[in-house]
């Protein structure tokens, strides 16, 4: 292991090197590390502006709310960004993330049951960290379950994929929609209003959780993410390269799954933020290691999120919602995607 | 030999639909009071059961038939008006109307409806003409995610107004509120499909190409557009009267063509017997399961729809012919 260590350690130093004697690869890189700066300064930014703008009656009562309101819109729009980018290289295909491959009605699908199972009355007596861990730990096993699956079966044909993806997630549906027929009023209007995405109201503690969660799978990306760079070569010159292809790739998938899950059971479903994220961020970041894009990714994510709910929220006082938004953008800009690659 | 199937299929359609009469939430009136039913009886199935029964097998059958039509003009098997944003268009029409008369006869509804939804087919064909990758699995997505994004609209629309509960009358469909007078216009589809069975063979000309068809003799632009506007009346209206059954236009052809073979006159009536078929076992199990409560169509035919469509995805995946 140390071996190994010392050894990947000299091959980024060699890497470093390498780097350095190049002037236009020296310039590069500043450009990145500039643009990447000036992404982390705009999200502050755009945090300030979300807690301050037109702050009328109680101060301190807008800033409890608005913290933490800002606070879940940080954490989702980081893990979002973050596990989509990743995603997208494991996958090896710019169109698929997590929730374009039916996560998001994988979520609807588990409220129900848990709803259909324990009947309201239990779901809110219970805590509401007891919930959110009954609901994250439920995504996370059928999440990597589904992704297994979808990535065991068809491994080759990513179209067939997203196409499957979707029309799970439309089954789910209809099979959402059928329990929620066969549950009493009182049950369907508890699911109702975990089914849409929301950012008005989070619980204090519930965010403290999540924001841990979410630091915690960040973190245990950070040693994986030179891994992926090899990874995007694909799968031949990956093994070739002598890189442990599926063990990068299970545990990857691992964090990726843990991310979404806990910022999907924070707020609800956003299908179309990762991708408009994810590909935003690989246009903005001339880059392709993926130390510079995920962090690039978290930062658009932040941008998307606090700066799209500022926009829907404050300027547009509520007139929409932010996830009808990110639905109407993305589907779009999805369909553009399709239309325009050649190589998917 | 056809005929043989035509005829059985008929009979069993026959069979069935007389069957159904006999299930309602009114358990007076059961399956062995249908020979011969009394007075007080038909009151009960005429001004019910007959017409819900009359808009299961006309819905059923026009969709299956808008699902084959379409799949024939643009020479695709995973095209149909549920998945390329015809049924969306139809329902953000249905919106716009609520909206801009306050009491709108099912009339004007249906003729905004239909206007939107041939406007939607059309964007969603000039789309298909552009896109890189013309195989079916690409263009399903594109018609998918294009009918998303006209969902949202209507959701952004609604939302502004507070209708998005009204949404639900029109994306979910259910023959629960079919009633004597409330049903009629579903007739329409009789006489378009008409149109569409003469203009069947034409259609499949066209779908090999816009040379092709004009070296053959036939005016592309103007079968192109009788057929967009038969797929939209048919599509439209049912969103109307009934509401929306997703995957019923794409499964229904692709199952009987994959029996029968490819003969757009031969399979069309057929295709029209299996739709209605399908969607009155589906009705009936909706009716049935949580008797004397109900479960809408659209769910059942969504779940069933969601796993077969699901299986002719892989199929063709697994290189069988697109």
């Amino acid at each position: 292991m140390t071996l190994l260590q010392s050894r990947s350690d000299r091959a980024t130093r060699a890497a470093a090197n390498l780097e350095h004697s190049s002037p236009e690869e020296r310039r590069r890189r500043r450009r990145v590390r500039l643009i990447l700066t000036v992404l982390g300064l705009a999200c502050l930014l755009a945090a300030v502006a979300y807690l301050t703008y037109d702050v009328r009656g109680s101060w301190d009562y807008a800033m409890d709310l608005r913290t933490r309101q800002v606070g879940s819109l940080l954490v989702v729009g980081a893990a979002v960004g973050a596990s989509s980018l990743v995603f997208q290289t494991i996958a090896g295909s710019r169109i698929l993330t997590p929730s374009v491959m039916g996560f998001d009605a994988l979520y609807l699908l588990v409220q129900t049951i848990i709803v259909f199972f324990f009947g309201s009355a239990t779901f809110l007596m219970m805590g509401v960290a007891e919930r959110f861990l009954i609901n994250a730990g439920a995504l996370v096993v059928f999440g990597m379950l589904l992704f297994r699956w979808l990535f065991g079966r068809n491994s080759r044909n990513l179209l067939v994929l997203v196409l499957v993806g979707i029309v799970i997630g439309s089954l789910f549906n209809s099979l959402t929609s059928l329990a929620s027929r066969v549950l009493s009023p009182n049950d369907f209007l508890t699911l109702q209003d975990v089914m849409f995405a929301t950012f008005n109201t989070v619980d204090g503690d519930l965010l403290w959780i999540v924001a841990v969660v979410c630091v915690v799978g960040l973190l245990a990306l950070v040693p994986l993410l030179r891994y992926l760079d090899v990874v995007d070569l694909g799968y031949d010159s990956a093994i070739a390269l002598g890189l442990p292809y599926h063990r990068v790739v299970t545990l990857t998938l691992a964090v990726v799954t843990l991310l979404v899950a806990v910022s999907t059971a924070l707020v609800g479903p956003m299908l179309f933020l990762g991708l408009i994220v994810a590909n935003l961020a690989r246009q903005v970041v001339p880059s392709h290691r993926h130390t510079d894009l995920v962090l690039g990714s978290v930062f658009v994510g932040i941008l998307a999120t606090v700066g799209g709910q500022f926009v829907v929220g404050h300027l547009m006082d509520n007139a929409t919602t932010l996830s009808v938004v990110v639905n109407l953008v993305g589907g779009i800009y999805f369909i553009l995607l399709l239309m325009r690659t050649v190589r998917l | 030999m056809r005929a043989v199937h035509l005829w059985v299929a008929t009979g069993v359609l026959l069979v069935g639909s007389y069957l159904s009469l006999g299930i309602g939430a009114a358990s007076s009136v059961g399956v062995a009071d249908l020979f011969p039913p009394t007075a007080d009886e038909w009151h009960i199935l005429a001004t019910s059961r007959i017409p819900r029964l009359a808009a299961v097998l006309l819905a059923g059958a026009s969709l299956s038939v808008a699902g084959l039509i379409m799949q024939r003009i643009t020479a695709n098997r995973f095209v149909s008006p549920s998945t390329s944003g015809t049924v969306e268009a139809a329902v953000l029409g249905i919106l716009i109307a609520t909206m801009l008369f306050s009491s709108t006869s099912l009339v004007v509804k249906m003729l905004i409806a239909i206007v939107t939804a041939i406007a939607g087919t059309i964007v969603f064909l000039q789309m298909l003409q552009r896109i890189q990758h013309r195989e079916g699995i690409v263009v399903a997505l594109v018609g998918l995610m294009y009918g998303g994004v006209l969902a949202a609209i209507t959701t952004f629309v609604a939302y502004q107004r507070d209708m998005v509960q009204y949404l639900d009358i029109w994306t979910t469909g259910s023959f629960s509120g079919i009633l004597e007078g409330r049903y009629e216009p579903l007739y329409i589809v009789l006489v378009v499909g008409v149109i569409g069975y003469l203009f069947a063979d034409r259609f499949t000309v066209i779908g090999m190409g816009e040379s092709f068809a004009t070296n053959l003799g036939l005016n592309y632009q103007r079968i192109l557009y009788i057929g967009l506007i038969v797929v939209s009346v048919m599509a439209a209206v049912v969103v109307v009267v009934v509401g929306a059954i997703p995957f019923l236009g794409l499964i229904v052809p692709n199952v009987v063509t994959l029996l029968l073979g490819d003969n757009v006159k031969k399979v069309l009536p057929l295709t029209a017997l299996a739709g209605a078929g399908f969607v009155l076992a589906c009705d009936v199990v909706g009716r049935t399961a949580i008797h004397p409560y109900e479960l809408p169509v659209a769910t059942i035919a969504g779940g069933i729809g969601g796993v077969v469509f699901i299986w002719l995805i892989l199929r063709s995946a697994k290189g069988a012919s697109v």
